[in-house]
C-alpha cells in the first residue's frame, strides 16, 4: 500500500519517466517513418507495378520483374560490386597507414591533419570528380606521362579517392582509442614491432576496419558520378542504369526493382560480413 | 541519362567561364549532385505511382474552340518563361535586350527563368503536376524534339496553338522547320532554335577532313573517337551513315546500324560515349574526332576575345550523308495561366530583327533565315552571319535528317532496347 501511496504522490514524474524514452525517440522515429519507411514501402510497391508513363502504372505484383531486370543488367551489377570491392580495398590500403600515422604520430597537430583529410569535402563531389577528369585527360597533367593508365582504373581510382575519408575516419577513431599502455606492455613482453602491430594494434582496430569498409563499400557500389564523368566504354555501373531507367526511360518499376536488388544483395553481404567479424563490433562502432 | 543537344553558349565569358568548364558546371552539377536528379526523380515517381492512365485524345485544333484558351486575345501582362541556361541574348548587365524590347512593345512583363537543365529531368518535374491537372507555373517552355516534345504531345499536355496569333511565324519561319515530323502542322510547337549533329575533329591531328559518319569507325583513330550517349545523337547518325532515314528505319535496320558501333566499341576504337562533355574531351585531346553539335564546335573554335574557347583547330563538317537536324521548341503547357502572352511572345521572336539579336548571341541555328541580313548589316557581325553553323546554306540542309519521332511508348522502348546497350554498357 505504501508503495501505492508513493506512486500517487508523484504520478507526473513517473508518467514522464515512463514516456521519456518514447518522447526522445519520437522525432527521429517519425523522421525515419515519413522519409525512409514510407518511401521504401512505396518503392517496393512501384517495383511490382506494370505500365508506362502514358498509360499509367497499375499494381500487378509482377514479381518476375526482379529476375528479368537482374538478367538484363547482370554485367553492370557484377561490375558495380567488382569496382566497389577494388575501390574499398584501395581506400583501406591507403587509409590505414594514413589513419595510423595521424593517430600515433600526429602529435599535437592531429586536428590539423584530420582537417586536411576532410578539406576536399568542402568542395562539391562533382567538382572534385571533374577536376580528376581534367587531370586524367590525354593532354592533361598526369596523362601526358602516364599513357598506360586506361579508362577502367580511372573510375575505380575516382571512387577510391572520393570515399577515402569514409574509410580513414573510422580507422582513425579506432586506432586513437587504443590504450597506449597495451602497446607498451606488448613491447615490454618482448614483442617486436611487427608483432605489436599484427597481434595487438591491428586486432584492436578491427572495429574501425569494419565500419570503414561498410561506410565505403555501400556507397561505392551504388555510385554513378564517377562512372559517368570518368568512365569510358564498358564502365557503366548499376547506379547509372538506375538513373537512366528512372529519368530517361521513365521505367519507374524497373528502376525500383534494380534498387531493391542492389539493396538486397548489400544487406545479405553485410549480414554475412557482420557475422564473420562479430556483431559486437557493429554495435561498438556504427 | 538523356542528353539532348546542349544549347547553351557563352555570352559573357567572365560570367560563364569559372574555374570549371561551363558545359559541365551547369547541367552536370545539378544532375550529378543527386539533389537535382534525385529529388526530381523521387517527386516524379511518387506522383506517378499508381496513377491511372493519363493519355487522352489531344484536342484537334481544327475542331477546337480557341476562344476557350485565348479569349479575345488580350494579354494578361505577365509571361512566365522557362528556358535553358544561356539560351537568349544578354547584354553586359545581364539583361536580355530582346526581352526588354518585348516588354516595351507589348507591355507584357517577362519572368524569365533558366530552370531547364536537361529535358528529361525537367519533364520529370512538370509531368506529375500536369497529371494532377494543375498549372506548372510556366506559360512557355523550350523542349527538344526526339523524345521530350513528342511525349508531351502524346500525353496531351500542351496547349494547341491558334495560328491566327502567329503571322510572323507564317511569314518568316524557315520552311525547313515548318510542319515537322514530330508535330505535323505545328499544332503545339514552333521552333525556338535548331542545331546540327555532325562531325567535330581536331585538324591539327587529322589532316584529311572526314567526310562521313563512317569515318568515326576508322581504326586509325583507335581510342580517340567520341560518340554521344543518348538515344538520338548516336542512333540517327548511325542510320544516316547507311543512307537510312531514322524516321523510316525498321527495327531490323536499327540493329543493322547498331552492330558496327558495338564492334568499334569492343575493338577499342571508341573511347567513350559522352554527354555534353564530349566537347571538353575534344578540346583536351582525349578524342580527335567525335560526333558533335554545331554550336559547340563554333564556340570551341572561336577566339577567346570573341567569347569562344580559343581552339581554332576544331572543325565541324557536315557529313556527306547529311547532318542530323534537331530542334528546340517553344510550347505552352496545358493549364498555363497566360497563354495569350506566351503566343504573343512566340510571334514576337519570329521578327527578323529580334531573331537576329538572339542569333548573334546564341550561336545555334535561328528558325528565321532573314535574320542573317540583320546580323550582317545592322549588327555588323560577319563571323556569325557567314558561318554555315549558324546560317546554314540550302546545300548544307539538303540531306539533313530529323531526330527519330516516336509514335508511342512501345516504339520508344523498343528503340531504346537496341541502342541503350550500345552506349551504356
Amino acid at each position: 500500500m505504501a508503495a501505492g501511496v508513493q506512486q500517487l504522490a508523484k504520478p507526473k514524474t513517473r508518467l514522464g519517466k515512463r514516456l521519456a524514452p518514447y518522447l526522445l525517440i519520437m522525432p527521429g522515429g517519425l523522421w525515419l517513418l515519413v522519409f525512409f519507411l514510407i518511401p521504401i514501402v512505396f518503392m517496393l510497391s512501384v517495383s511490382l507495378q506494370t505500365g508506362n508513363l502514358e498509360g499509367g502504372f497499375a499494381q500487378t505484383w509482377h514479381f518476375h520483374r526482379y529476375i528479368e531486370v537482374f538478367q538484363q543488367y547482370r554485367p553492370q551489377m557484377v561490375r558495380s560490386f567488382a569496382f566497389g570491392t577494388i575501390a574499398t580495398a584501395i581506400t583501406l590500403l591507403f587509409g590505414y597507414p594514413l589513419a595510423y600515422w595521424i593517430a600515433f604520430h600526429g602529435g599535437r597537430h592531429k586536428t590539423t591533419f584530420l582537417f586536411l583529410l576532410l578539406l576536399p569535402f568542402f568542395v562539391s563531389f562533382v567538382i572534385r570528380t571533374l577536376a580528376w577528369q581534367f587531370i586524367l585527360a590525354d593532354d592533361g597533367i598526369v596523362f601526358g606521362t602516364l599513357k598506360s593508365w586506361h579508362i577502367l582504373p580511372a573510375v575505380i581510382s575516382g571512387i577510391a579517392y572520393n570515399f577515402l575519408p569514409f574509410m580513414a575516419l573510422p580507422l582513425y577513431v579506432s586506432l586513437e582509442r587504443i590504450d597506449r599502455r597495451v602497446v607498451e606492455a606488448a613491447s615490454d613482453l618482448y614483442a617486436n614491432k611487427k608483432d605489436v602491430f599484427l597481434r595487438v594494434i591491428f586486432p584492436l582496430s578491427i572495429p574501425g576496419v569494419f565500419a570503414g569498409i561498410l561506410l565505403t563499400f555501400v556507397p561505392a557500389v551504388g555510385d554513378y558520378v564517377n562512372a559517368s564523368i570518368l568512365g569510358g566504354t564498358n564502365t557503366t555501373m548499376i547506379g547509372n542504369i538506375i538513373q537512366l531507367e528512372f529519368l530517361q526511360n521513365f521505367h519507374y518499376p524497373v528502376a525500383a526493382a534494380l534498387s531493391f536488388i542492389l539493396m538486397g544483395i548489400l544487406l545479405i553481404g553485410i549480414f554475412i560480413y557482420a557475422r564473420v567479424l562479430g556483431a559486437s563490433s557493429i554495435e561498438e562502432y556504427v | 541519362m538523356s542528353d539532348y543537344p546542349d544549347p547553351r553558349v557563352p555570352m559573357d565569358p567572365a560570367l560563364l567561364r569559372g574555374l570549371t568548364q561551363r558545359r559541365l558546371s551547369r547541367r552536370d552539377a545539378l544532375k550529378y549532385a543527386g539533389v537535382g536528379a534525385g529529388s526530381l526523380g523521387l517527386a516524379a515517381f511518387l506522383s506517378a505511382c499508381g496513377v491511372k492512365g493519363q493519355a487522352k485524345a489531344s484536342p484537334t485544333p481544327s475542331t477546337f474552340d480557341f476562344t476557350k484558351i485565348y479569349g479575345d486575345g488580350t494579354p494578361a501582362g505577365v509571361l512566365n518563361f522557362a528556358n535553358w541556361e544561356a539560351y537568349i541574348d544578354v547584354d553586359s548587365k545581364g539583361n536580355s535586350p530582346s526581352l526588354k524590347e518585348f516588354t516595351k512593345e507589348t507591355g507584357i512583363k517577362v519572368n524569365y527563368k533558366t530552370v531547364i537543365n536537361d529535358n528529361d529531368p525537367f519533364l520529370a518535374k512538370i509531368i506529375p503536376v500536369l497529371q494532377a491537372g494543375q498549372d506548372t507555373g510556366y506559360d512557355l517552355i523550350v523542349i527538344t524534339n526526339g523524345g521530350g516534345i513528342e511525349r508531351l504531345i502524346r500525353l496531351g499536355y500542351l496547349t494547341p496553338l491558334d495560328h491566327k496569333y502567329l503571322p510572323n511565324w507564317d511569314a518568316n519561319a524557315d520552311p525547313k522547320t515548318k510542319n515537322p515530323v514530330y508535330d505535323p502542322g505545328n499544332k503545339y510547337t514552333v521552333t525556338w532554335q535548331s542545331g546540327f549533329t555532325g562531325i567535330g575533329y581536331n585538324s591539327k591531328v587529322i589532316k584529311t577532313p572526314p567526310t562521313s559518319f563512317k569515318d568515326l569507325l576508322n581504326p586509325a583513330y583507335k581510342g580517340k573517337v567520341g560518340m554521344f550517349s543518348n538515344n538520338q545523337d548516336l542512333p540517327c547518325p548511325a542510320l544516316a551513315s547507311l543512307g537510312i532515314d531514322p524516321n523510316k528505319a525498321t527495327p531490323d535496320q536499327w540493329r543493322q546500324a547498331a552492330a558496327p558501333i558495338t564492334q568499334a566499341k569492343d575493338a577499342g576504337i571508341i573511347r567513350s560515349f559522352y554527354d555534353q562533355s564530349y566537347i571538353n574531351a575534344l578540346e583536351n585531346g582525349d578524342t580527335v574526332i567525335t560526333q558533335a553539335w554545331s554550336g559547340d564546335v563554333f564556340i570551341a573554335a572561336a577566339s577567346k576575345d570573341f567569347g569562344g574557347d580559343g581552339f581554332p583547330e576544331m572543325k565541324f563538317v557536315f557529313p556527306q550523308e547529311g547532318p542530323i537536324y534537331w530542334h528546340d521548341n517553344m510550347a505552352i503547357p496545358l493549364h498555363a495561366q497566360h497563354p495569350v502572352d506566351a503566343i504573343t511572345y512566340m510571334n514576337f521572336v519570329y521578327q527578323p530583327n529580334i531573331a537576329g539579336m538572339m542569333a548573334d548571341f546564341i550561336w545555334y541555328v535561328t528558325p528565321v533565315p532573314a535574320a542573317k541580313d540583320y546580323v550582317l548589316n545592322t549588327l555588323k557581325d560577319p563571323t556569325v552571319a557567314n558561318s554555315p553553323l549558324i546560317f546554314p546554306s540550302a546545300d548544307d540542309l539538303a540531306h539533313a535528317w530529323q531526330y527519330k519521332a516516336f509514335k508511342n511508348t512501345q516504339e520508344e522502348d523498343d528503340w531504346n532496347s537496341v541502342w541503350q546497350p550500345v552506349y551504356s554498357s
